[in-house]
């Protein structure tokens, strides 16, 4: 019966063309557009680490007090030397790295190379496993060595063959700002968007990914200079990168990870206590002001999703409504024309529930048509971001698996409730009076 | 023409008029929102910077080790650049208009006010005013005795002494609005810290901050006569003819080259590429929003097209009873326009309540702000035209219906 009833579509599809191809046309550009826009929209709002974004978190402490407070009376976004280094020696979570960002120069080993000027972090050697970063070849390093501040690195497959060409370059040698670091990683390719153990320098998106990674305590003590942003409220005392430590500027991103609720918990009382002493010893002279996001609301917090994205996005799910309200139109506009032929059916002895059939099996005809128009139109749309959208987003937006079924799916879905209101007019019409004024 | 007899015929398709009105209500709410957020992008993109952008050429250079004399390092770099050709000025600074990366400070007009009265952008650097071509409206440049070398002010700060420390700002017209309406800025002064105190003596005309990404906020900026020792975070700002731009450029990169070649050039581009940088999420979200209008429009062009001629296949016969009862092709044009126009003035009547209230969640939602009235007539406008525009095919093909038609039955 399937067999016939799309017979029965086609045939009067063709008996249109014009209408089927508007119907079409209008479900494949609906489709496509909100689509693209909703890929857009994913690429850049994207959870970098969905498996694991709701146990990481950032925690802010107020070291500056209400003066430097703003209207939202929110504590500073990052932390200074002290407060990141009490957070750290304090080991509370069950994972946590500082982190700083470094640009140091790296030269290659083959001889009359010119140096390279490198992005990179320095961190403590939990902040591989914390964020599940995928090696290559070899491993992070090992908590011994950030205590001794070994002269280790982690350097990223690109820079691996800039310095030493192809091959595994676990165990060889690097130069790095003039000082030899023995290469203990080698990255597989890793560059999370967004950066989030790094908004605030980045933005949230970069294009590159960070070439090498040193323990943190090593790069403080060869004085390796911070190379993102600081914030001060009170002018360092000292000089240097040296007076940059002793002050209270903000330039250290600090992550943690928390197993469960209890956890959280345990880490705000900490938090609150740590500040507290603080307080009592006088160098806080207000009560704490903390916060302990988890990092998906931290990077709203920080706005990494420009907001214009989630209202384009508002924009082509119109676009989609405008759409399925067009195609209702078309497909009652055509199935209401065809009352005779219902007639006649009704008359032969048709049930309802045929007509239901053979009219759903035409929109789902269309719905289909639509869908693979759509899709194609999708395909050519992501493609197109590049020429609209910067290219470190529009290298984000790509096409997967998911998309592509949930487009066909809401292709089809549309088309069917969009024609079942019409077939459920077109059932009801009574075959005799049809008949009568035929 | 009679509008009477269109909405009795409209009453007797009500589902699909009632759909068509829909539709257009929704197109038009949608656009006049979009081209509102578009206005909003634009408007930023256009954001002045108060500087020569197309005269301007930045280089900022890395080195591998750590100049012994950093002070000396620079004052030399300066003069190598300035003996390039085609060179008219040269500056350093610590930031560049639109350049992301950024030094700000909270001021505060009175040492002891507890909350900072606003926060402001600094820009250390000499030669600023002339190489950037921001104009002074009042007052007087910095002068080279203004200025104090960053090591020796973080000394006094140290020790308390007052001496070593820089005593004077220039300010943005803005900014001296801002802090002191309808006074004369000059000779006041802003408190950095509750020790810096910096007194006003000139005024310029626009200096944008890097970060502007607040645009009430954007013009908050001073210049501290502060000398920075040269570092992979101070930039070169060369002014030149903007016809000379890239030959100036090469040659001054080779010039820096030739001076140390051990040392790595980490930023090298005009103005014109730090502006385009710094709003091409705004140009992306713009672009985007563009196309989705464009393809809304479209769409429902194509509704409209389909729409009415199902309605003109559906009343054949009726148009041609009405041809051979006297009515000229003309007629039966401007009943399908003036339908067409009744349902779309229904629609955009209905958007316009639609788009207010897009609007105002909007507004509660995303931090927009208000739609102007001004963007009303503008989706109204555009609606009419389309409507107009898709109907055209149908309806001249309906007063192409011959009357002959009425004789024929069914």
């Amino acid at each position: 019966m399937f067999g016939y009833y799309l017979e029965l579509a086609l045939r009067s599809l063709r008996r249109s063309p014009g209408l089927t191809a508007l119907m079409v046309l209008a479900i494949g550009f609906g489709v496509a557009s909100s689509m693209t826009t909703w890929s857009v929209f994913r690429a850049v709002s994207g959870d970098p680490i969905p498996w694991k974004s709701s146990k990481l978190f950032v925690p802010q402490i107020d070291m500056w007090g209400p003066s430097a407070r703003g209207s939202d009376g929110e504590p500073p976004d990052a932390l200074d030397f002290a407060d990141a280094m009490a957070l750290m020696k304090a080991h509370r979570a069950s994972r946590q790295s500082a982190i700083y960002a470094v640009s140091p120069s790296v030269v290659p080993a083959a001889t009359g190379a010119f140096p390279l000027n490198v992005s990179g972090y320095g961190v403590y050697n939990e902040f591989f496993p914390m964020l599940d970063v995928p090696f290559l070849y070899g491993s992070g390093w090992s908590a011994a060595d950030d205590a001794s501040r070994a002269a280790v690195a982690v350097i990223s497959h690109t820079l691996s063959q800039q310095a030493f060409g192809d091959g595994n370059s676990v165990g060889k040698t690097i130069d790095i700002e003039g000082r030899d670091y023995r290469v203990v990683g080698v990255l597989a390719d890793w560059n999370p968007q967004p950066i989030f153990f790094d908004v605030r320098d980045t933005g949230g998106f970069s294009g590159d990914g960070p070439d090498v990674f040193l323990p943190f305590d090593r790069a403080i003590a060869v004085g390796m200079p911070n190379d993102g942003s600081t914030n001060c409220s009170v002018m360092p005392a000292a000089e240097g990168f040296v007076g940059l430590q002793q002050s209270s500027c903000i330039w250290i991103a600090l992550m943690v990870e928390l197993d469960d609720a209890a956890a959280v918990t345990g880490y705000r009382q900490f938090l609150d206590g740590y500040a507290a002493e603080q307080q009592h010893a006088g160098r806080f002279a207000w009560t704490p002001n903390n916060r302990l996001r988890d990092l998906p609301a931290f990077l709203t917090f920080e706005h990494v999703v420009p907001r214009d994205t989630k209202v384009s996005l508002l924009v082509a799910l119109g676009l989609l409504i405008v759409c399925l309200i067009n195609t209702v139109g078309l497909l009652l506009a055509k199935f209401l024309r065809r009352s005779g032929e219902i007639g006649v059916r009704r008359a032969l002895g048709a049930p309802r529930a045929a007509i239901y059939q053979q009219f759903l099996c035409e929109a789902g005809v269309v719905g289909a048509a639509g869908g693979v128009l759509g899709l194609l139109l999708t395909g050519v749309g992501v493609a197109g971001v590049g020429l609209v959208l910067p290219k470190r987003i529009a290298d984000l937006a790509h096409i997967d698996l998911s998309l592509l079924a949930l487009t066909m799916l809401v292709a089809i879905l549309a088309t069917l409730l969009a024609g079942l209101y019409p077939t459920f007019r077109a059932s009801r019409v009574q075959p005799a009076w049809q008949l009568k004024s035929n | 023409m009679d509008i009477l007899p269109i909405l009795s015929t409209l009453r007797r398709h009500k589902l699909t008029s009632w759909l068509l009105v829909l539709e257009i209500a929704l197109t038009c709410a949608i656009v006049c929102n979009a081209v509102f957020l578009i206005g909003q992008r634009l408007q930023r993109m256009d954001m002045p910077s108060g500087v020569a952008e197309h005269e301007l050429l930045q280089i900022q250079v890395a080195d591998v080790t750590t100049p012994s004399n950093p002070y000396a390092r620079l004052a030399e770099d300066v003069a190598v650049l300035r003996h390039v050709p085609g060179v008219l000025s040269v500056a350093s600074s610590n930031q560049v208009p639109f350049g992301n990366s950024s030094s700000n400070g909270n001021i505060r007009l009175d040492p002891a006010q507890p909350e900072r009265t606003l926060n402001a952008t600094t820009y250390f650097g000499e030669n600023l005013v002339p190489t950037l071509g921001t104009r002074l409206v009042s007052g007087r440049d910095l002068q080279s005795d203004d200025f104090v070398d960053v090591e020796t002010a973080m000394k006094g700060l140290g020790n308390g002494d007052s001496k070593s420390l820089p005593h004077v700002t220039l300010i943005t017209r803005t900014l001296a609005e801002r802090l002191w309406p309808g006074q004369n800025p000059l000779g006041r002064i802003i408190y950095l810290t509750p020790v810096v105190g910096l007194r006003v003596v000139g005024v310029v005309d626009s200096l944008v901050r890097p970060n502007a990404y607040d645009t009430a906020k954007a013009q908050y900026t001073m210049i501290v006569p502060l000398r920075m020792g040269a570092s992979k975070d101070q930039s070169y700002l060369i002014r030149t003819r903007p016809e000379d731009r890239a030959s100036v450029l090469a040659a001054a990169l080779a010039a820096l080259k030739k001076a140390d070649p051990q040392r790595v050039v980490t930023t090298q581009r005009s103005f014109d590429e730090v502006r385009r940088r710094f709003f091409q999420d705004d140009r992306a979200m713009a672009g985007m929003l563009v196309g989705v209008i464009a393809a809304l429009l479209i769409v429902t062009a194509l509704g409209i097209v389909g729409l009415a001629s199902f309605w003109v296949a559906q009343r054949r016969r009726t148009i041609g009873v009405r041809r051979a009862l006297g009515a000229t092709r003309g007629n039966i044009l401007h009943y399908f326009q003036t339908e067409n126009f009744v349902l779309a003035t229904f629609g955009i009547a209905l958007g316009m309540v639609l788009a207010y209230g897009i609007n105002l969640f909007l507004m509660s939602h995303y931090e927009l702000p208000r739609l102007p009235g001004a963007y009303f007539p503008v989706g109204a406008v555009l609606l009419w035209l389309i409507g107009q525009v898709a109907v055209l095919g149908p309806a001249l093909r309906a007063a192409a219906v011959p009357p002959v038609v009425a004789t024929r039955s069914v």
